[in-house]
């Protein structure tokens, strides 16, 4: 079986700015000397020397104010972006709990997209057909799962997201805050299906601002501010720090 | 079979479907309406050019709609492929998935629908006294997958291209109803001057819309025009995919 391990070791990300070229063409051109300048020379570091390990089964939590890189290191770790240097390592299926909707076809019902978002993010048409019932169930929509999805609220698409990720046998769960939304019955519920992976080797990195939730979910936590690593170590210790800064 | 093959099988076709349904979901004329606008176009050309400038074309409304419904899938391809990426971006952000399958898709989705107009085509071929050919069983396949690779390798082009220069979407608007002048759609072959011909010939789209019309108004099959539509379709899928794969490591970057 393979165990969900992530080993992050010295790595610096840095952009080029690519405003010049989105701006179009014309803006292009018109500042094309200064322009070629800007996009040799230009570059935007998220994140600088950045190191960390997480074990099979341990939850470690990325923490700091908006813009510390902390979307950016998701990314890299998601494996949607390479790093400029230093290297990133990851075993296993990575499922990224996709905020509000994110790949969802608004006109196809709950049970398309379900097949549809869980073959994205890794399984097989059979494995999906597989895991539906399993996601139906736990998402408890219940007969809303006919229905075109544009007619679901914002919390019945974080549950739907949220249940097919979790179902699609990942080893690395990658968390950006939405945990928070939904109600306090299915916050309850995802948490344990969490732990329960989390049992079974699975493991986690959770973006968060609420130093409540890194408390109840992390065992460690890394506290980034412009993108270099402020302060590490249990998540406790590291949100009392983050909390007594701010 | 590989696990990582049958997935990407199934990931592809999935996409595929999302597309379909897509299309045929708020629409009962869905598939109605891929047939009806280029039947549409091939109303007004052939009373421009029939009715009033008076083509010497035999069977010219055939004609049309031969290179029509060819064009159709290529410029349709084309337009949704621009903004592929785009429109997935919260999915390119956030999931490993390999990025050609959206284009790749995208192609296949509009590719079915040409092959669905075949039918079509045959039934005004029938209005003009064409009945199928043997050759069309062999022909007409072997022009599909000669346009797929074609195409393919243009969407991959564009969608890439597009995230980094936004502009791409209205050049390709332009430069498709350029081509298409410069594409044997409305007149032959035959008529264009001997210096510009060559030059035609260079529209990888010329040797696959005159294959197209040969086949369905003669029942001829052209070899030579073939391998020049494959030689057409395995260059630019070449490039196609050499701007992709040194680009796609930036779509999230550029998002």
């Amino acid at each position: 079986m393979i165990t969900g391990e992530i080993r992050v070791d010295h790595v610096s990300k840095s952009y080029p700015l690519y405003f010049k070229l989105r701006a179009g063409f014309k803006s292009f051109l018109f500042h094309l000397p200064s322009a070629v300048e800007s996009m040799r020379h230009a570059r935007f570091e998220a994140l600088h020397d950045v190191s960390f390990a997480v074990e099979p089964g341990q939850a470690v939590g990325i923490i700091g104010h908006n813009g510390a890189g902390k979307s950016t290191m998701l990314s890299l770790l998601a494996g949607v972006m390479l790093p400029s240097e230093g290297s990133i390592s990851t075993s296993g299926r990575i499922a990224p709990i996709l905020e509000l909707g994110a790949g969802f076809h608004p006109d196809l019902s709950g049970a398309e997209n379900i097949i549809l978002n869980a073959v994205i993010l890794g399984l097989t048409r059979r494995e999906a057909e597989e895991q539906y019932d399993a996601i139906v169930e736990f998402s408890g929509l219940g007969e809303f799962i006919g229905q075109p999805i544009r007619t679901y609220s914002s919390g019945m698409l974080v549950r739907l997201g949220f249940s097919v990720a979790v179902h699609t046998k990942p080893n690395i769960l990658l968390v950006d805050e939405v945990l928070a939304v939904g109600d306090a019955d299915f916050q309850k519920k995802s948490r344990e299906r969490i732990l329960d992976l989390r049992r079974h080797s699975v493991s986690m990195v959770f973006v968060s601002h609420s130093m409540e939730a890194v408390r109840a979910v992390c065992d460690t936590a890394i506290w980034i501010e412009h993108g270099r690593v402020q302060a590490t170590g249990t998540a406790a210790t590291v949100a009392a720090q983050y909390e007594s800064h701010a | 079979m590989n696990a990582r093959i049958r997935w990407s099988l199934d990931l592809v076709r999935e996409l595929t479907r999302k597309e379909l349904k897509v299309r045929y979901r708020n629409s009962f004329l869905g598939y109605v309406w891929s047939v009806a606008s280029p039947a549409a176009q091939a109303l007004v050309y052939f009373f421009a050019f029939k009715v009033i400038v008076r083509i010497a074309v035999d069977n010219y409304g055939l004609f049309l709609i031969a290179g029509l419904f060819t064009w159709q899938w290529f410029t349709n391809s084309l337009t949704v492929c621009t903004s592929v990426f785009l429109n997935n971006a919260s999915l390119i952000k956030k999931v490993a998935f390999p990025r050609e399958a959206l284009p790749l898709a995208s192609v296949l989705n509009d590719g079915l629908h040409f092959a669905l107009s075949l039918p079509v085509i045959a039934v005004v071929a029938a209005l003009y006294g064409v009945w199928p050919r043997l050759s069309w069983l062999y022909g007409l396949p072997i022009l599909v997958c000669l346009q797929f690779l074609l195409i393919l390798g243009f969407g991959m082009l564009v969608s890439s291209a597009n995230l980094f220069f936004r502009d791409l979407e209205r050049l390709v608007t332009i430069l498709l109803s350029i081509v298409f002048y410069a594409t044997p759609v409305v007149y032959r072959m035959d008529m264009v001057p001997e210096r510009f011909r060559t030059l035609l010939f260079l529209n990888p789209m010329t040797p696959l819309v005159v294959n197209y019309q040969n086949l369905l108004l003669h029942g001829t099959f052209q070899w030579g025009m073939a391998v020049l539509s494959l030689t057409y379709g395995l260059i630019w899928l070449g490039i196609g995919w050499w701007v992709f794969s040194r680009l796609r490591w930036r779509f999230a970057e550029a998002l």
